[in-house]
């Protein structure tokens, strides 16, 4: 049985790149789409707000299995015919990407309204603002919430197994067959998911900390990542030296 | 290629059957991921240390791999117990973990006041929960639990793949068996549509009220 799993190995290592390359395709495409319609929602011309919201809601309220699979096997029927690996992603970059969007709105409105006044009174424009002033201040406080949902795009990308697409999935499945142990081949996944899921999270947490270092809201990285402390009394030696 | 409206009152019948079954999973998974959640997170909170730490591990584990795994995994170990009952089981475990972080934070959110009120009056840990605590933290949270409900409800398609006769299955069959999948599907992801959108909506309602 050792034999049968050092053998299947490279195939596992393949099926995890493609689960991989699913997740960060995904996410990629999320991104940009929470983004997009994030910014969409707030303009104040209500034809644009109703489009965007039509199509949030559309995405979040159907299933990620239905959307996956009328991507799948609908569009060929339409005339448009996708590879397995292009649905995958879309799909999870759609529906994941609307939920982004409210993540992007609500991190956009957080940002407290002086901040907005300075702009105007500083005579930016609406790219300047956006760009120097809000986006900075939004983007610590948005990706605790992305953190979350690029986990959920991390399990969600197992259904891609469902549409012939050989990930992690497929891969206990296949194990299972060749090895007939189903708790080994599955634990094994199960236990790879966990991994790389909590690998994902720590990289958000060291982005967050990036994030907030950059706009002056908690120590720099090289401060925080120190070993040594600075001693204690450093701040109140100069003012003592001082006075 | 134009809609048929034929084929798609032709799926109609099957399409609400498994849209029974899909409400008939959602309703006993959430029993089950209620209870079990509370019962997680009280044991979180008031179990001993060498209880509640293997049991927080596990649930992190649970929470962080895909649906999908566990309920193959569990499918192919025991047979012995049918595809609807095991789907139940899963889900519930699943969204159990959820459930248990959003009553830990109702739980987090009882005022420390309560709990030195409880203290003041001799109350029995069992009769502080009961009476004090948990109809706070649970009050407090409903809306995000009505959340994951709504999120239950979205993958329950997941039980098709191990043969339970939900509404996507039941899509897919009839789909596969006439080769036209577009008024099906569409069909299934408006129902979906049209049972969880109302009541999202109504859940924000009740968040309102309940004064957040």
């Amino acid at each position: 049985m050792v034999a049968d799993l050092l053998s299947a190995l490279p195939r596992f290592a393949d099926s995890i790149l493609v689960t991989l390359e699913l997740t960060a395709g995904g996410a990629a495409l999320a991104l940009v789409v929470a983004f997009a319609f994030g910014l969409l929602a707030r303009s104040p011309r209500r034809g644009v707000r109703f489009v965007s919201r039509t199509f949030v809601e559309l995405f979040r309220g159907t299933s990620l299995y239905v959307q996956l699979f009328w991507l799948f096997f609908v569009l060929p029927q339409l005339g448009w015919r996708l590879e397995p690996l292009a649905c995958g992603i879309v799909a999870l970059g759609l529906n994941y990407g609307a939920y982004g969007s409210e993540v992007v709105r609500g991190g956009i409105n957080a940002v407290p309204l002086p901040q907005w006044e300075a702009t105007v009174a500083l005579n930016m424009s609406r790219w300047q603002r956006m760009r120097l002033v809000v986006l900075p201040q939004a983007w610590p406080n948005m990706i605790p919430p992305f953190g979350n949902l690029l986990v959920q795009l991390l399990k969600g990308s197992a259904l891609a197994s469902l549409i012939t697409i050989t990930d992690l999935t497929f891969q206990a499945e296949q194990l299972r067959s060749r090895t007939g142990d189903t708790a080994l081949s599955f634990g094994i996944v199960l236990v790879v998911y966990f991994a790389i899921a909590y690998l994902l999270t720590l990289l958000m947490n060291l982005l967050e900390l990036r994030a907030k270092a950059r706009v002056g809201q908690a120590p720099a990285l090289r401060e925080a990542l120190r070993l040594r402390r600075p001693p204690a009394d450093a701040a109140a030696t100069r003012t003592g030296a001082a006075a | 290629m134009s809609w048929d409206w034929g084929y798609a009152l032709d799926s109609l019948p099957l399409l609400l059957d498994g849209f029974r079954v899909t409400v008939f999973a959602t309703v006993l998974g959430t029993v089950v991921a209620a209870v079990l959640g509370l019962v997680l997170a009280v044991l979180r909170r008031a179990a001993p240390r060498w209880v509640a730490l293997p049991v927080r591990a596990a649930a992190e584990f649970v929470r962080s791999t895909p649906l999908l795994v566990q309920l193959l995994m569990v499918y192919f170990l025991v047979p012995q117990l049918s595809p609807l009952t095991l789907g139940v089981l899963v889900l519930g475990i699943h969204y159990a973990t959820y459930m248990a972080e959003v009553y830990r934070a109702g739980i987090d959110g009882v005022p420390a006041g309560q709990w030195e009120a409880c203290r003041a009056l001799s109350l029995p840990p069992v009769r502080t929960w009961r009476a004090v605590i948990l109809p706070q933290a649970v009050r407090n949270v409903l809306p995000a639990l009505g959340n994951y409900v709504i999120s239950m409800f979205k993958e329950t398609p997941f039980l098709a793949a191990i043969t339970v006769g939900v509404m996507m299955f039941e899509a897919q069959r009839f789909g596969s068996n006439h080769f036209r999948y577009i008024e099906p599907f569409t069909l299934a992801g408006l129902f979906f549509l049209a049972a969880s959108y109302p009541t999202s909506v109504l859940l924000r309602k009740l968040e309102i009220r309940l004064g957040h």
